[in-house]
């Protein structure tokens, strides 16, 4: 058909436009998950990694980056899944944590994620905590663990005891 | 490269750990709208995520392996009893709260042994799933540890439902160590680690914690087993007629 294909940084900030289907206020660049967006002949060819195995949005953030795609003119378009390396919320980008915090969601703290080497967090689990999370909402870092998951896979909740309010906190994996 | 694998037993393995999870995310699954608490309830209906999450990679995988133009759904709704390859333990009722959880830990325990030993799986496709399931089971470890530790060092009540919940799950827990022919082969093949060999990382992780918990560690005992030769207790049925009943009732239904 001979028209030109668009640039890929074009595509890019397209899709840094489509809003997470339940974080809208952060987008799907900013949480990391398209791995690779590329031309293979006049076939655009978007990858994405899931971040939760069974996170329900995974196949409507699809949809929406079809749709997306669709409605800048990309005719011929395929997603892909890629598995690896698995999704790790250290890819959230800075300004997206900013986001998450003025949403009221305290982003993310990296390196603290769950590794499985059990026997030298059972005494933090137990309350000897060094972890701060502060309130995204007052700010205060008197905060405690209410649930270890929330209101979607990827959030934890958690309650200031300042202000009393309870909030989410980005769940580290 | 994968070395020449016994396809039949690759399959066969696949849906030992694919059942796994799906049997207990099942199984978690019927908590929700029931659980003491509403934290609780969100806590158990996304780790049933998880694992649901994690099934359909695994028998997604059986399928593509098995190359008979299955998918992960057929695998999972039209499969009899007799067809399901989970562990027993996995298949166990509710309970109580306690009983709940006590049967996460001790198979969150084993999961998480697992996963990491397949992340050098010889074939890339079970190495990438285990890299992704190995986070979501060391988060649900972490969390099955701190309450089995909060209940068993709790009150009298919770401190006693834990020591009966451990009682009674701990016979099913051994057949999650005993190799056979079809483990044999995937070992051969690099695909997998032998049960046996988890057993020394179950076991510290599981001492560490119910010693921590101030319960009785029951020790050696009687082992259930038959799961993963289709050999189920009367329960697996249930599970079924439930879990399946919509795609048996209307055949290839779709929303």
């Amino acid at each position: 058909m001979g028209a030109i294909l668009p640039e890929l940084s074009q595509v890019w900030h397209w899709l840094a436009q489509v809003p997470d289907p339940e974080i809208p206020v952060i987008s799907l660049t900013d949480l990391g998950i398209i791995r690779d967006v590329a031309w293979q002949g006049d076939t655009l060819v978007v990858t994405v990694t899931p971040t939760y195995s069974g996170c329900p949005a995974t196949s409507i953030i699809n949809l929406d980056i079809e749709t997306a795609l669709r409605g800048h003119g990309i005719e011929k378009l395929r997603l892909e899944r890629q598995l690896s390396p698995a999704w790790t919320s250290d890819w959230i980008t800075p300004e997206a944590r900013e986001k998450l915090r003025a949403y009221g969601i305290a982003p993310p703290i990296d390196g603290t994620a769950a590794d499985g080497r059990l026997a030298g967090r059972v005494s933090r689990l137990a309350g000897n905590t060094n972890l701060v999370i502060a309130c995204p909402r007052c700010g205060s870092t008197h905060t405690e663990k209410i649930s270890q998951f929330g209101s979607t896979p990827c959030k934890a909740s958690w309650r200031c005891t300042d202000c009393l309010e309870p909030f989410d906190y980005f769940k580290c994996i | 490269m994968a070395r020449a694998v016994d396809q039949a037993a690759f399959v066969e393995w696949l849906q030992r750990v694919g059942d796994n999870a799906l049997i207990l995310g099942h199984r978690v699954s019927e908590w929700c709208g029931h659980s003491p608490v509403l934290e609780e309830d969100i806590a158990l209906a996304n780790q049933a995520l998880d694992l649901i999450g994690q099934c359909q990679l695994w028998l997604g995988l059986a399928a593509e392996v098995e190359g008979k133009g299955r998918t992960a759904d057929n695998l999972a709704y039209l499969r009899d009893a007799a067809g399901f390859r989970n562990l027993l333990l996995v298949e166990r009722p509710n309970g109580d709260f306690g009983q709940t959880l006590m049967r996460q830990f001790l198979f969150d325990a084993f999961h998480l042994e697992l996963m990491q030993a397949l992340k050098t799986s010889s074939d890339p496709r079970v190495a990438e799933i285990a890299a992704k399931a190995e986070k979501e089971v060391a988060y649900h470890l972490e969390r099955s540890a701190d309450l089995v530790i909060r209940l068993g060092d709790g009150t009298a009540e919770s401190h006693a439902r834990m020591e009966k919940a451990l009682k009674s799950h701990w016979p099913y827990v051994g057949e999650m160590f005993l190799d056979d022919a079809v483990d044999a082969a995937m070992a051969e093949a690099g695909i997998a680690p032998l049960p046996s060999s988890l057993k020394t990382g179950w076991e510290r992780t599981v001492s560490t914690v119910l010693t921590e918990a101030t319960l009785t560690h029951p020790g050696e005992a009687f082992v259930h087993k038959g799961g993963k030769r289709g050999i189920h207790t009367e329960h697996l049925g249930f599970i079924l007629a439930e879990m399946q009943f919509l795609q048996r009732a209307y055949p290839g239904a779709v929303w």
